[in-house]
């Protein structure tokens, strides 16, 4: 009977796994040449650690992956992780706050049900949390850096979308709803659904007018949200602030040659920020995106400490990018026959392949079933005299070397390096 | 290939009996008295026709067991609220069968606000017999902290002492409940529906069976009479650290129980209860009883509900295998109510022991469906069983009608095995004897006036069950 995977999860087969470390590593190396320091959180957490903030909107925390653990006879419920930044924000606050700035940075799966089935259910992120720091430099930061990842991963024609979380809360403020009726538009547009500020805007005329050229236009300099401004500063003075904040980060970004595209209404999935939101886009494919959470660490019971970040995801990452060739060392595999049940040959041959590997070969000592296609050199060993033939893919024999030294400057030869 | 359609036992049945009459079925025997599950029409000779618990219909109709399914909405709901993908399609609302869900606190408190919870950074404890509603219904709450206890019934038993808010049923506009309740929000109004598999309603011609249901409405139905206001008026128990709290079983359970108690020397009153109180008093000082599902006891000694209480060693089974590490414990075999568990399959399936079983599953590489109330012990059971591909279905009751176009195994209790060999069905293993016990909690460090108490309730039963 042949088993098959979980609907909703995605086997990462060798080729896609060479995807996930490339991504993998130069995050990584660009997190720690930025002077970030790895963390990892449990895949499990309580279910309250999500519903305790109140940030995480009833449609998401539906679509979590919910049990009863085997002690759970209190009823309370412990979840797949659906989402990293809070948990990284409870280990700041359990293990590091006592440090006044905190730069982290992860790389994890989360797990969010999808119906269809089509979709992955398990997602990798890779993610940075930048948490003390309040100022719009901290926010250029997490902008440049994950976009230094893309383009060391060979994205460099990626499209960057603003919006600002403070201006959209002060939008729904604007249109005079109930207290109520705010959580519930909010709840609607965090699930993705921004047509729901449209349909609004239909129902409030004298705000339609307003809010149009918010909504539907989309600017490219920090003079588009210096034109809003002027013509809130009197309607809607609750603006200005939020205003004033983005101007500052649009200002920063301009004079560093970063390209974006200011979108209010592409602020969606932004349950926690309070400030900037950023989304990087390749095309239709949404690679990541992150923003300004200033009220999510008060909310979890730590101190009033300001915090951003980004994640990038995997998952999409691995389908856009380019993988590079193998470079030429990797790419001459060797493999060293051998004996396998004569001990002396077994020896001699794992003492060679211990130095080719040191010396940055790909070095495999024989098993059974053997694809011999895959190698470029096949050495065969004479544990008596510990002379080495060396065998091309072919199998036409090339020559006969008496060391180590020799070998390594036949195959480096051959190699070019 | 026939048309299969699932209709309710319980509170729909004799609407359900009567809106099929009326549409001319002309059913064999529906009724509250019938002896088989599998009905006859005279009007569609060629209908599969199956009797199930109404809250196990939603999920039949939603696997594929059934095209047609009708039972409550509150049902439907309970199942689509967690799993929105299986929803079946709701073909029509019949029209009877009214009633509402209500989020109910007792009286004797001070009711909270709904705000209020939302914003309490203490654990809000929802019971009910509709758990994933109830869940739904904390996170649309933005609860920033909850537990649900999944019950058997009884929920209104629970709040205040042992659970803030209780999700029940009640009439469309009730404004009080048994036991002191009283509503804070109603979650949603219900009534019976007709409903159909997702893929039979897209792939199978079931038009002529529909048609006779199209335009059948049954007269509408005076509300019934309030609740007894004897059972309103309660007085909420008050305890402290010395006072031991008892559970006892509601239902058939309670005669054979009443007869041990009384032997043991302890009085009850209104117990059991003909207006509903679950609170009974007792001649033991110090000592307050609850009246609740023997299923839910386990639960509750583990969470501290209760000190003690009175249950199936089976109940306690299933429990111990979902939370191993839970301290309830047996104290005292009391010798009542003796059934075995067991496991059993068709007549005609070739195998007489679990080991035949499992090699005649592992032969035909079939996924195994296993129904049982019990379903903690039923997934161990198949686990340990290696049954390979197996899937746990859990029902409430009547599991026996199950097999064949519903399961492959049960799990069942049983006392003579005359229900199972009657539905042509046959016994392959026993997994255990169950009688009911006095159950507490390991590790608990007692007080001397409390330790006390319950020593002397451990002693007057241990004595009385010596003589039975």
């Amino acid at each position: 009977m042949r088993v098959q995977k979980c609907k909703g999860t995605c086997d990462l087969a060798t080729a896609q796994m060479r995807r996930f470390r490339l991504i993998e590593d130069c995050f990584r190396d660009s997190c720690v040449k930025w002077g970030y320091q790895e963390v990892r959180t449990p895949t499990i957490e309580y279910l309250h650690l999500f519903t305790s903030t109140g940030t995480l909107t009833p449609g998401t925390l539906g679509k979590v992956y919910s049990f009863l653990d085997w002690d759970g006879w209190s009823g309370e419920r412990v979840v797949l992780r659906p989402e990293g930044t809070i948990p990284a924000v409870r280990l700041y606050i359990d293990e590091l706050a006592d440090k006044s700035l905190a730069r982290l940075f992860y790389v994890i799966n989360t797990f969010i049900f999808e119906e269809t089935g089509k979709e992955n259910r398990e997602k990798w992120q890779c993610g940075v949390e930048l948490i003390g720091a309040d100022s719009i430099s901290a926010d250029v930061e997490l902008i440049t850096l994950s976009l230094e990842v893309l383009k060391k991963l060979g994205m460099e024609n990626v499209e960057l979308k603003l919006s600002h979380a403070g201006l959209i809360r002060a939008l729904l403020t604007g249109f005079g709803l109930s207290p109520e009726e705010q959580g519930k538009v909010f709840d609607r547009i965090l699930d993705g659904d921004v047509a729901v500020l449209t349909r609004l805007k239909e129902e409030t005329p004298e705000l339609a007018r307003l809010l149009t050229p918010v909504l539907d236009m989309k600017g490219e300099t920090p003079g588009f949200l210096r034109n809003l401004k002027t013509m809130f500063s009197s309607s809607l003075p609750e603006f200005i602030p939020a205003l004033d904040n983005f101007i500052g980060l649009v200002d920063m970004l301009t004079a560093m040659g970063i390209k974006y595209q200011i979108d209010i209404a592409s602020g969606r999935g932004f349950e926690y920020y309070t400030g900037m939101i950023f989304q990087i886009y390749s095309g239709d494919a949404k690679l990541g995106g992150g923003g300004r959470y200033d009220a999510l660490i008060p909310l979890m019971g730590g101190q009033d400490t300001p915090a951003s970040g980004f994640a990038l995801q995997m998952n999409t990452l691995m389908n856009e990018i380019e993988l590079p060739q193998f470079s030429e060392k990797q790419a001459n595999k060797i493999l060293i026959n051998m004996k396998q049940d004569r001990a002396d040959q077994v020896k001699s041959a794992h003492r060679i392949a211990e130095n080719l590997r040191a010396a940055g070969f790909i070095v495999s000592t024989q098993v059974d079933n053997e694809n011999r296609d895959e190698f470029k050199w096949i050495l065969d060993v004479n544990d008596k005299t510990q002379e080495v033939i060396v065998f091309d893919q072919a199998g036409e024999r090339k020559q006969t070397v008496q060391t180590i030294g020799e070998l390594l400057k036949l195959l480096g030869g051959k190699s070019g390096s | 290939m026939a048309v299969r359609i699932a209709l309710p036992k319980g509170k729909l049945l004799n609407d359900t009996a009567a809106f099929l009459e009326k549409a001319g079925w002309q059913l064999n025997d529906y009724s509250q008295s019938m002896r088989n599950y599998r009905l006859k029409s005279a009007r569609f000779p060629d209908l599969l026709i199956k009797v199930l618990q109404e809250k196990d219909i939603p999920i039949q109709v939603a696997i594929g067991n059934y095209d047609l399914g009708i039972c409550g909405l509150e049902w439907i709901k309970e199942l689509t609220s967690k799993y929105a993908a299986a929803a079946p399609v709701r073909i029509r609302n019949l029209g009877y069968g009214k009633g509402a869900l209500y989020a109910a606190a007792s009286s004797a408190a001070e009711i909270p606000s709904l705000e209020s919870l939302a914003q309490s950074p203490e654990i809000v404890r929802i019971v009910s017999e509709y758990p994933n509603i109830a869940e739904s219904f904390a996170l649309n709450l933005r609860l920033r902290r909850f537990g649900v206890y999944p019950v058997w019934g009884a929920a209104e038993a629970y709040p205040p002492e042992n659970a803030t808010l209780a999700l029940v049923a009640g009439g469309v506009d009730e404004k009080t409940f048994n036991n002191g309740l009283k509503p804070v929000k109603k979650v949603l109004n219900f009534s019976a529906y007709l409903i159909a598999n997702r893929t039979s309603w897209q792939q199978k011609d079931l038009s002529e069976v529909m048609a006779t249901l199209e335009n059948v409405q049954l007269e509408e139905k005076e509300t019934p009479p309030a609740q007894p206001p004897a059972a309103i008026h309660f007085i909420p128990q008050v305890t402290d650290k010395y006072t031991v709290r008892l559970a006892l079983p509601d239902g058939h359970q309670q005669k054979h129980t009443v007869q041990l108690l009384n032997k043991a020397g302890i009085q009850v009153g209104d117990y059991p209860s003909p207006a509903g109180n679950r609170r009974p008093t007792t001649n033991l000082e110090g000592v307050v009883i609850k009246v609740i599902r023997p299923q839910d006891m386990p639960l509750q000694v583990a969470n501290d509900s209760f000190d003690l209480a009175i249950t199936g060693i089976d109940w306690v089974t299933d429990h111990l295998d979902a939370f191993p590490s839970s301290p309830v414990q047996p104290l005292v075999n009391l010798k009542l109510g003796w059934v075995k568990i067991v496991a059993v399959v068709g007549n005609d399936v070739p195998a007489n022991n679990i080991y035949d079983y499992q090699q005649f599953c592992n032969k035909n590489a079939a996924s195994i469906r296993v129904a049982s109330e019990y379903v903690n012990i039923a997934d161990k059971y198949a686990r340990d069983n290696r049954l390979g591909m197996y899937r746990v279905l859990p029902t409430w009751g009547a599991t026996e009608a199950f097999i064949p176009e519903d399961a492959d195994l049960l799990i069942e209790n049983t006392e003579t095995g005359s229900t199972i060999a009657r539905h042509n069905l046959k016994i392959i293993d026993t997994l255990f004897e169950s009688t009911a016990h006095l159950i507490g909690a390991k590790s608990k460090d007692y007080s001397g006036v409390k330790k006390a108490r319950i020593d002397n309730i451990v002693k007057l039963l241990s004595k009385a069950a010596a003589g039975t």
